[in-house]
């Protein structure tokens, strides 16, 4: 068995659940990380220090500087040969180009695993995490998006993997990148802080999430919130955690006036510690909440910014 | 331009789950079922596009067993001109739903073919990036816009940690997030006349396509419950908690 992870970067540093996609891959073989970008020479260097990485590819040429799908998932196919698995991980950028990789390979998909069983078998939500379903795949190489919460990263530092070229596949000019509006992150990205604060529909306004990012600053956390507060408004959508958002697992997640729809507490009920501030004491959170505090949050926030500050 | 979309039936949304006693699977029987909310923004978008003149047909199909002729009947009261049913009782997974489309895509020649970007029951997030990779076609996923020029289209997707747009050679595939836009009801005149609207019915056979699955489902299991935990009475205590028994702050 031999492993193929795809990774995701920005050309200058790889993405942490690209090391909890190699742990993912290191329960099944020996891994070879591709690495496809443009000027990426120190993205590659660092998946070879990456413990658990047996082999890096590289594959440095201009078409791939924005991981467009029709390009990238050329190149893996061209370079699937000899792999019984290619995993990627579970975001936006692995789930866009994965299943095409696996229709060019004519075999099925494997999502969002949270688990590895054996060589074949693998744990995986569905229903939006409702439900968990464990799957046998029949087909000769498994194509696979890796949940990255479900799996604990590999150490960054501590490998020491040879890196090869590989040959860049032509682009395919079907298609080209036009632009991109990044929010700007003064703060851990959700998908891996170690501490989430978010807020719901509670919050009233964009203008109070403030209370919010007060209290991030002081913890070093990612602000979140739910869909109630993306769909009033109040934050941009990729705030969003839950079934359509982001899943997330934090060592502590802090929701301030979420009522706990299903749809957002599938996005977060895996988190280690789970704190619930909310005016309704009957509010569904509750129920999946370590500590509860009901009260007012505009009281609550102010105190807790203000307790937090004590040693 | 002809735009065809593809609607998947599953358990309604607001349908609390039940895995089933013998873990087979989840409670199907004598459950609300709707159209996938993701291809309700597809099937908004392709009216939408008609509406405004960019689109001259708009076709819906659907995969499944015969009760998808529902679903069909309300893309077809959304706006859809006609429909397409490839009926079968055999479990369908992305990769032959992603084959019997390129099969349909090859003979209704549409220039755009928008799917939702997931189905909320099996959450595969694969189909639309299939069908592209199959017919050789770019793909524009998670679309939250939707720009169409003279043989090229912009779109805008939702990734980590912002947007990106990218330009689309044409005929293309698109798959809709959920900012897209907000689809709307059917309204009674509309629901009465889908009723008269084309719905072809083909089987898989009869497109070539061999819908067997190639992933086998051995259980499906309750997720773990979380024990709910204990109210505080104040923020001291709160902090406190965290602080020392939780020891999640320092």
């Amino acid at each position: 068995m031999s492993v193929l992870v795809v990774a995701e970067h920005d050309n200058a540093a790889l993405k942490p659940a690209t090391l909890s996609t190699i742990a993912a891959a290191a329960k099944l073989g020996p891994v070879t990380v591709l690495v496809a970008g443009a000027n990426c020479r120190a993205v590659a260097d660092a998946a070879a220090k990456a413990a658990n990485v047996a082999r890096v590819s590289l594959a440095d040429h201009a078409a791939y500087e924005h991981g467009l799908a029709e390009t990238v998932a050329a190149l893996v196919g061209a370079q699937a040969k000899g792999f019984t698995h290619i995993l990627f991980p579970a975001t936006s950028y692995g789930k866009n180009i994965a299943p095409r990789v696996a229709a060019l390979l004519d075999v099925a998909q494997v999502s969002d695993i949270i688990g590895v069983q054996d060589a074949d078998t693998f744990v995986r939500p569905i229903y939006a995490g409702n439900a968990i379903a464990t799957v046998r795949s029949k087909d000769a190489v498994k194509v696979i998006t890796v949940r990255a919460t479900a799996f604990d990263p590999v150490a960054a530092e501590g490998g020491k993997a040879a890196v090869e070229t590989v040959p860049a596949a032509a682009d395919t000019g079907l298609s080209r990148f036009v632009g991109a509006e990044l929010t700007k992150m003064a703060r851990p990205e959700l998908t891996s802080a170690t501490i989430i604060i978010s807020g719901g529909r509670g919050m009233q306004s964009g203008e109070n999430f403030k209370l919010i990012e007060v209290i991030a600053d002081k913890l070093g956390a990612a602000v979140g919130a739910s869909r109630a507060a993306v769909d009033a408004g109040f934050v941009p959508n990729d705030y969003q955690v839950g079934q359509t958002g982001k899943v997330v697992a934090p060592d502590l997640y802090i929701a301030v006036g979420i009522s706990g729809a299903i749809q957002h507490m599938a996005g977060m009920k895996d988190s280690k510690v789970i704190v619930a501030i909310n005016k309704d004491a009957d509010a569904p959170i509750f129920t999946i909440a370590d500590y509860g505090l009901v009260g007012d949050l505009f009281t609550i926030l102010p105190e807790l910014a203000a307790e937090l500050d004590k040693k | 331009m002809k735009v065809l979309v593809a609607v998947k039936r599953v358990v309604d949304f607001n349908v609390r789950i039940r895995v089933k006693a013998d873990k087979t699977g989840v409670e199907t029987a004598n459950v609300k079922m709707s159209m996938n909310p993701f291809d309700e923004i597809a099937v908004e978008e392709g009216v939408r596009m008609r509406e405004s003149g960019v689109a001259t047909e708009l076709v819906a199909v659907s995969m499944g067993s015969k009760a998808c002729q529902e679903t069909l009947r309300t893309a077809l009261a959304l706006g859809a001109d006609r429909a397409i049913l490839v009926e079968t009782d055999v479990e369908l997974q992305p990769l032959a739903v992603a084959k019997m489309l390129k099969v349909l895509v090859e003979r209704e020649k549409p220039e755009l073919v928008i799917l939702g970007k997931q189905a909320i029951d099996d959450d595969c997030n694969q189909t639309g990036q299939m069908l592209a990779a199959l017919l050789g076609w770019p793909q524009g996923t998670f679309a939250s816009k939707i720009t169409p020029g003279t043989g090229t289209i912009d779109v805008t997707r939702e990734i980590d940690g912002g947007l990106e747009t990218v330009g689309l050679k044409l005929p293309a595939v698109v798959t809709t997030d959920l900012r897209l836009n907000t689809p709307r009801y059917a309204s009674l005149p509309n629901i009465m006349k889908a009723k008269k609207k084309p719905l072809d019915v083909v089987t898989p056979e009869a497109l070539g396509v061999d819908p067997a699955p190639r992933l086998q489902t051995l259980k499906v299991e309750d997720p773990p419950k979380r024990k709910s935990g204990v109210k505080v009475a104040s923020v001291q205590e709160l902090v406190q908690k965290l602080r020392t028994e939780a020891k999640v702050l320092r």
